[in-house]
C-alpha cells in the first residue's frame, strides 16, 4: 500500500475521526438529524479539510513555529467562509438545515488536529489525501448517524419515506415513528450504538488475524510524533 | 463453662439480616398491586394487557440480556417485575402495548443493564423509560381515555383555572395513567411498606410538604384567582397526577436516592420545589416524572455533600 492509499484507509477506517477518535462530536450530535445532512456537513467539512491540509503543507516551513495556531485558524476560516457562500448560493436548503454548525466547522477538533498534527509535518500530496481520508471518514460516520436516525425518528431514507406511516385518523396500521431519535438524545444513543457495533466488528476481525484494528486511537494517531523518536523535536520532519 | 461449639472466633459481621434485594422489590411489587388492582378495575381490559405486556417484557429482557452477555441471570430478584409494573403503572391504558414492551426494553437494557445492572442503573428504569416513550410518542402518551371519553386530566383542568372533583380524585374515577389515579390505592401500599420497614417517611414526606408549600405559595401567582395556600387547591394538586405514585414508589428507589440521612431531606425539598415548577410555570400539566430523573442525576453531588464526617476527622484546625 502506498503511502496515499494508506492516508484514505486510515483516514475511513484506523482512525475514523467519528467513531475511533471521537473528533468533531459537536457537529456529529448536532446536524445528523437525517442523512442529508450527514452528508452535507461531511462533504463541506472534507472539503474545507483538504484545502486547509494543502495550504498548511505548503506554508508548513514558512509559518513559524509560534505563531502557528493563529496562522491555522486564519487558513481554515478562510476556506470555510467560501464553503459558507457557496452552500448559500447554490444549496439554500442544505444552509439552512445545517445553519449555525457551517461557521462552527473552523474549530471543528478534526481540522485543527489534522492540520496540526499531520499536514504541518507532511509533503503536499500526503497531506491531500490524508484529508481526504479523514474527511470521507467524518463523512461516513455521519451519514450513518444520520441514516440510522432518520430511518427510526422518520421511517425515511434521504428523505424517502421508506417505512409506510401508521394513520391514527385512519386508523390505517403502519410504521408509528420513535421521535426521539431525531431529537438530541437519539444522537447520543445513536452515537453510542455504532461506536460499540464497529468495535465489535473490528474486535472479530483482529481475532481472525486481520490487522484492522491494530492501532485504534491514538496508536497510529500519533504516527507523525513516533516519526519525532531520535531527531530535534521542533524541526519539521518530512516522511520521505 | 463455655463448651467447645459455643465459643465461635471468627471475624465481623456477627449479625446478618435476613433481608435480600429480593425480598425489598417482591413486596415494593405487592404493595403495588392495590394500585395496579384499580387501575384494571378502571380502565378494564387495555389495563391489564399493559401491566402484562410491560413486565413481561422487562423480566424478558434482563434475561435475554444476562443471558446473551453470560452474566448471572438476575430475574428472581424482582427488580425487573417492578420496573416493568411502575412502567406499565405510568402508561396510559389507551397507548397500544407493544409501546409499553419498547419502553421495558429501553428502561432495562439501556437505562440499567448497560450501566452495570441492578444497583448501578444512574436513574430510575422505570421513570428513564417513561419519559423516553413521552417524548417520542408524546400524543399517544399524553391522551386519556376515560369512560370511552378522551378527556383532559384533573391537573390540566387545574392548569386551565377550572373546577375539578377532588373526591373522585381521591378515590380515582378520574383519566389519567394506569396506576396514579386511585390515591387511596396508593396509600395502602405506601402504608404496607412504611410497615415492613422497606421505605421511610423521610423522601416522601419532605416530598410532599415541599410540595405542598410551594403550590400553595405559587398557585397564586400562576392563577391569579387562587389565594395563598387555598386548602381545596392544595389538595387537588396533591390527589391528582402522578406525584403520590412518583412520591411514594419512584422518588423511593433505594438505588437512584441518597443513603444519607440529610441528602434525603435534600433529595426530598428538590424534588417538591422541581415538582412544583413544571407543574405551575412548565409547558405540561405534569411533571412528576422529569422532576424525579433530574434529581436522580443530582443524587450523587447531593451525598457528596452531605456526607457524615467521621468521629474525629475535620476538627477545628
Amino acid at each position: 500500500m502506498n503511502g496515499c492509499t494508506e492516508r484514505v484507509y486510515n483516514g475511513l477506517i484506523k482512525e475514523n475521526p467519528t467513531f475511533v477518535l471521537m473528533l468533531g462530536m459537536c457537529p456529529t450530535l448536532a446536524v445528523t438529524t437525517s442523512a442529508v445532512n450527514g452528508v452535507g456537513m461531511g462533504l463541506s467539512t472534507t472539503v474545507v479539510l483538504v484545502l486547509s491540509n494543502m495550504l498548511i503543507s505548503m506554508l508548513r516551513k514558512i509559518i513559524p513555529d509560534s505563531v502557528r495556531m493563529p496562522a491555522f485558524i486564519v487558513v481554515v476560516a478562510s476556506f470555510v467562509t467560501i464553503v459558507q457562500f457557496l452552500l448559500e448560493g447554490f444549496v439554500p436548503s442544505l444552509y439552512d438545515a445545517l445553519g449555525l454548525y457551517i461557521p462552527l466547522i473552523v474549530v471543528n477538533c478534526i481540522i485543527l488536529g489534522r492540520a496540526e498534527s499531520y499536514a504541518s509535518k507532511n509533503p503536499v500530496v500526503l497531506s491531500i489525501f490524508d484529508g481526504i481520508g479523514m474527511g470521507l471518514g467524518f463523512t461516513v460516520g455521519l451519514t450513518a448517524i444520520g441514516l440510522v436516525r432518520e430511518l427510526i425518528g422518520s421511517g425515511k431514507i434521504f428523505g424517502y419515506q421508506l417505512l409506510p406511516l401508521a394513520d391514527t385518523a385512519t386508523g390505517q396500521a403502519g410504521y408509528v415513528p420513535v421521535t426521539i431519535f431525531i431529537l438530541a438524545p437519539g444522537a447520543f444513543l445513536v452515537l453510542a450504538g455504532l461506536t460499540a457495533l464497529q468495535n465489535k466488528v473490528k474486535l472479530r476481525a483482529a481475532r481472525k488475524g486481520k490487522k484492522v484494528t491494530e492501532a485504534s486511537g491514538c496508536g497510529e494517531g500519533c504516527a507523525s510524533c513516533g516519526g519525532c523518536n531520535g531527531k530535534v523535536f521542533p524541526t519539521g520532519n518530512e516522511k520521505e | 463453662m463455655l463448651s467447645e461449639n459455643k465459643l465461635k472466633m471468627s471475624s465481623s459481621p456477627h449479625i446478618r439480616s435476613k433481608t435480600t434485594s429480593g425480598n425489598i422489590m417482591l413486596m415494593v411489587a405487592v404493595a403495588l398491586l392495590p394500585a395496579a388492582a384499580f387501575g384494571v378495575y378502571n380502565f378494564k381490559l387495555p389495563a391489564l394487557i399493559m401491566l402484562i405486556s410491560t413486565t413481561a417484557s422487562a423480566v424478558l429482557t434482563e434475561y435475554i440480556y444476562q443471558k446473551f452477555m453470560h452474566k448471572k441471570v438476575t430475574i428472581n430478584d424482582f427488580s425487573a417485575v417492578v420496573t416493568g409494573l411502575l412502567l406499565g403503572l405510568n402508561m396510559p391504558a389507551s397507548a397500544p402495548w407493544w409501546m409499553g414492551a419498547l419502553g421495558s426494553v429501553f428502561g432495562i437494557l439501556i437505562v440499567k443493564q448497560l450501566f452495570g445492572g441492578l444497583g448501578q442503573n444512574f436513574m430510575n428504569p422505570a421513570l428513564g423509560a417513561r419519559c423516553f416513550l413521552l417524548i417520542s410518542f408524546t400524543g399517544q402518551m399524553t391522551t386519556f381515555i376515560y369512560d370511552g371519553v378522551s378527556g383532559p386530566t384533573p391537573l390540566a383542568l387545574l392548569k386551565g383555572g377550572e373546577p375539578v372533583d377532588t373526591m373522585s380524585m381521591l378515590i380515582g374515577t378520574i383519566p389519567g395513567t394506569i396506576g396514579e389515579t386511585s390515591v387511596i390505592a396508593i396509600i395502602i401500599g405506601a402504608i404496607f411498606l412504611i410497615l415492613m420497614g422497606v421505605i421511610d417517611l423521610r423522601i416522601p414526606g419532605t416530598y410532599i410538604v415541599t410540595f405542598a408549600v410551594f403550590v400553595g405559595i405559587f398557585g397564586h401567582f400562576q392563577n391569579p384567582d387562587i389565594g395563598f395556600f387555598d386548602p381545596q387547591y392544595i389538595t387537588a394538586h396533591l390527589c391528582g397526577g402522578g406525584i403520590m405514585l412518583g412520591a411514594w414508589f419512584m422518588a423511593t428507589d433505594y438505588v437512584t436516592s441518597p443513603i444519607t440521612k440529610k441528602g434525603q431531606l435534600v433529595y426530598g425539598v428538590l424534588l417538591g420545589v422541581l415538582t412544583g415548577l413544571f407543574r405551575l410555570f412548565g409547558g405540561s400539566a405534569e411533571g412528576v416524572s422529569y422532576a424525579i430523573i433530574i434529581s436522580n442525576l443530582l443524587v450523587p453531588l447531593i451525598e457528596r455533600v452531605t456526607l457524615p464526617k467521621p468521629f474525629g476527622k475535620g476538627g477545628e484546625k
